[in-house]
């Protein structure tokens, strides 16, 4: 082999060695620093100030942001945390660089106002943000529905709620769903079919995967309570009339109290304990759900909700 | 074989002395008596901060400038004006000159920020009126800094060993933008589907991670620098250094001088 | 032991944007140097006398055939010790002076450093540069600039020296110091291979010469034995400013001063001339045979070769 062969191949195995051990060493420095990079967000004393040295490119900082947004509260659920306290000063840096980037303020009402774990539980700050996204982007009626679905949800002021759903209603394009839901918000505020519209608005009008699942989560957990609530009555019935409580649903459904055997929204039959009660078989796979919960059940760390999990 | 080295390396550097780069340092130099008298006058607690951020910064981007536009021309260069058939006719082997020409830039980078480091902290004690014990790691800081030259140098020379000088610049640059939010990148490419998602981490693997070396903002906020992170740093900066010098080798060993 | 042996050397470019079109800059080359000669390679501009420097110093790499010089292969590093080379319109670092020019190129060539001023001292002075030692390379003019690159081709001692047009750009005087140094180099038994276009440099200086066109080698040999085969010359002179209508039709080459003519034809027409001169009663002066010069020889080798190739490069 000529010196210059001999070379060549020392220079061609050292630069593949050193190809996978700086990737293997990537790896680990990626492992120490997802918190510290995070945390720097909290030096950022003013946005407004990061937009001005952006020189122009403030667009693609928000993404980049945006971005980090979404993997900070994944990344924060998947540990099972509580605490969600770098989400709102994100959104707010994402949304000061890129006010029209409204998928922001989407995840803002979805993921800021919850309480934890299924959120940052700071509905007043969901609010702010919310509000500045409506003074940017006056015609986009999501935001309207962003702000009504916050008071709904989380602060279960209805009035407000009501007013917010109006005022998306009249915007050109609006989704005839806010007419609705401001008529709903009057009468019927504390029903399940209310919560359920809102749920399903939510689920067909959301652009983010996360916030998609989250819905799915909701209306299936509305769908269990009025199942189980159901179900309850019925065996109430079936008490009245032969003066015990069934020993099975298969009991019921000779007795034609059922047509068939209950099954949940993910296809498991509920079960019917002793003393009457129905509950789910398996409720970490339902998350949300507050009738059905069986006997000394204590919920995960980390509920489904995402689409991860 | 080492002497031959060190001869390139000292000439490189005596090159990029002469060729006025050290000048620099007044521009430099400049800007920080500036921020310093300015922040001295403000004195609303923060003196510290914006000066270790300014500071930092400062000796982060012109060094970078020097180092995408020194190392640009260092292959080019030698090759256009034909200085390099003297040097080649002798014993010297074509990968000694790459090594050498990697170590004389380095080296003029790292004289480069011990001055400006002299520079940062003089600031520092004109608006703190004393140094504490959390200034510490502004050196950690500017070690990073150090390390992250490596890198960009070493890109910059891979990059002159096949291209104009034009091109090479756009590349270098390129590579450190892209670096310098590679943490995202690998962000983005973990959200994303399809084909687009084994490229997108192919990319995000290859570029330089020099996110992981800017400690500026931390350090500004007095928080230490994990010992870990310090060692893995390094060995990761020489890996990579490593590595893209190997391509320059690569490249120049057989390339036929015009 | 040859000093440089050339086995079959060629190369050929890609060209063209796809890199399809090939263009043979060297048609396979073989030449041996003898040690201490001094040796020269002739040819016009764009032959591949620089191609051929440039594979043998390793600067580019042939697609085919190999060399060796003083007994090892021409890619050995050991080899590079024991050779110099000026390239053609040299430049070096202009910012060093030549005195930190030439400790650089000495050291690299592996000289050791003690002793190595007084050696630069003496090499400086050796080309006229002693007042200039000091100066940076970017101060030099043409003439200096070859003078401090013959310096660095020799300081090192080497065995071998190559040189790519050393003359070019000298004025008179500088062509003439140059010569005398390649001399002295031979005497003191160093062997000298130097590329040139121009042919009365090559005549005075060289034991051998090789002739290249087109990529191609034309002719190797002493100058003697090259011009031996060229039809020669001769030159009369006579007075009387009359050129004889005859003379003119042999293809003779005269030129009217005053009184006299002189005129240059073939050596075979020799009689005839002499003939028509007797004819006409012009007194002959003188009668002087001109030896083939090695411009003829090259015009003679390079026309057919043109002719056959149709068009030149």
């Amino acid at each position: 082999m000529s010196a210059s062969q001999r070379v060549a191949a020392v220079a061609g195995s050292t630069l593949i060695a050193c190809l996978l051990a700086s990737i293997i060493l990537l790896r680990q420095i990626d492992g120490m620093r997802s918190a510290a990079t995070i945390q720097e967000v909290l030096y950022i004393s003013s946005p407004k100030l990061l937009k001005r040295l952006s020189l122009g490119y403030n667009g693609l900082l928000a993404d980049i942001y945006w971005t980090r947004a979404v993997q900070y509260f994944g990344g924060k659920h998947h540990e099972g945390a509580r605490h969600y306290e770098l989400l709102a000063p994100l959104l707010d840096i994402t949304t000061q660089l890129d006010p029209h980037l409204s998928v922001a303020y989407e995840f803002g009402s979805n993921f800021l106002a919850p309480p934890p774990p299924n959120g940052a539980g700071q509905p007043e700050r969901a609010i702010q943000l919310v509000e500045f996204g409506i003074r940017n982007n006056p015609n986009d009626w999501r935001l309207y529905y962003d702000l009504g679905f916050i008071y709904y949800m989380n602060l279960q002021e209805y009035s407000k709620a009501a007013a917010a759903f109006l005022q998306g209603s009249r915007v050109p394009n609006a989704h005839p769903f806010l007419k609705v839901l401001a008529a709903q918000m009057a009468e019927h505020a504390g029903e399940i079919q209310t919560a359920r519209l809102m749920w399903l608005t939510t689920y067909q009008t959301a652009r983010d995967p996360s916030i998609r699942a989250n819905a799915v989560a909701h209306l299936r957990a509305l769908q269990v309570d009025q199942d189980v609530t159901a179900l309850e009555a019925l065996v109430n019935l079936y008490r009245e009339k032969s003066g015990r409580l069934p020993a099975s649903f298969q009991a019921m459904e000779q007795a034609g109290f059922l047509r068939s055997l209950p099954v949940d929204p993910l296809g498991q039959t509920y079960a019917l304990e002793a003393n009457g009660q129905v509950v789910v078989r398996d409720p970490d796979d339902l998350p949300f759900i507050r009738k059905g919960v069986p006997q000394g059940y204590v919920p995960p760390a980390r509920p489904k909700f995402l689409p991860n999990d | 074989m080492n002497t031959r080295i060190g001869l390139i390396a000292a000439n490189t550097f005596r090159e990029a002395v002469r060729d006025r780069v050290l000048y620099n340092l007044i521009a430099f130099a400049l800007l920080m008596s500036g921020a310093a008298v300015l922040v001295g006058q403000i004195s609303i607690d923060i003196e510290r901060l914006v000066v270790v951020n300014l500071g930092l910064t400062a000796v982060s981007l012109f060094g970078t400038v020097i180092a995408i536009f020194i190392g640009i021309g260092l292959v080019s260069k030698e090759i256009d004006k034909r200085t390099l058939y003297t040097v080649l006719s002798r014993p010297v082997r074509r990968w000694e000159f790459i090594v050498g020409k990697f170590f004389g830039l380095a080296g003029t980078l790292a004289v480069n920020t011990f001055f400006m480091a002299v520079g940062v902290f003089a600031a520092l004690l004109y608006v703190a009126h004393h140094f504490q014990a959390s200034d510490g790691w502004v050196l950690v800081a500017l070690y990073f800094i150090v390390l992250e030259f490596l890198i960009i140098t070493a890109i910059a020379l891979l990059f002159s060993s096949f291209s104009s000088p034009l091109m090479a610049a756009v590349f270098a640059f390129s590579l450190f933008v892209i670096g310098s939010f590679s943490e995202d990148l690998r962000g983005f490419a973990a959200m994303a589907h399809g084909p687009g998602r084994w490229l997108a981490l192919a990319a995000a693997y290859l570029v330089p991670n020099l996110s992981a070396l800017n400690v500026i903002s931390s350090v500004a906020h007095q928080q230490a620098v994990s010992g870990r992170l310090i060692l893995y740093n390094t060995a990761y900066a020489l890996t990579y250094s490593a590595l893209a010098l190997c391509g320059a080798v690569l490249i120049f060993e057989r390339r036929n001088l015009k | 032991m040859a000093a440089v042996e050339i086995l079959g050397l060629q190369k050929t470019y890609q060209v063209g944007f796809w890199r399809k079109k090939s263009k043979c800059a060297l048609k396979p080359l073989h030449l041996q140097v003898e040690e201490g000669e001094i040796f020269g390679f002739l040819g016009p501009n764009g032959a591949g006398k620089t191609t051929t420097l440039k594979l043998l110093m390793g600067l580019a790499f042939p697609s085919a055939g190999s060399a060796r010089i003083l007994g090892m292969d021409f890619h050995d590093p050991r080899v590079k010790a024991q050779i110099g080379f000026l390239p053609e319109q040299p430049y070096f670092y202009d910012y060093l002076t030549a005195r930190e020019l030439l400790e650089y190129y000495a050291r690299l060539s592996g000289v050791e450093s003690k002793g190595l001023s007084g050696k630069i001292s003496q090499m400086l002075d050796r080309v006229g540069l002693r007042d200039a030692a000091g100066t940076q390379l970017r101060k030099f003019s043409k003439g200096m600039l070859q003078r401090v690159g013959i310096a660095q081709a020799v300081l090192h001692g080497p065995k071998v020296i190559f040189l790519d047009e050393p003359m070019s750009g000298l004025d008179p005087m500088g062509r003439r110091e140059v010569r005398d140094l390649m001399q002295e180099l031979q005497r003191e038994g160093k062997t000298v291979f130097f590329s040139t276009h121009i042919l009365s440099d090559a005549e005075a200086l060289c034991d051998r010469v090789a002739i290249i066109h087109l990529g191609q080698l034309r002719g190797v040999g002493a100058v003697a034995n090259l011009t031996a085969n060229v039809e020669g010359k001769i030159e009369l002179v006579w007075s009387g400013a009359v050129v004889p209508a005859s003379l003119k039709a042999m293809g003779a080459d005269c030129h009217v001063t005053g009184e006299t003519v002189r005129a240059v034809l073939p050596e075979r027409s020799q009689d005839a001339a002499l003939e028509a001169l007797r004819r006409e009663h012009l007194r002959l002066i003188s009668l002087t045979p001109v030896r083939a010069s090695l411009e003829d020889y090259f015009v003679a080798q390079l026309q057919p070769a043109e002719a056959s190739a149709g068009v030149t490069a």
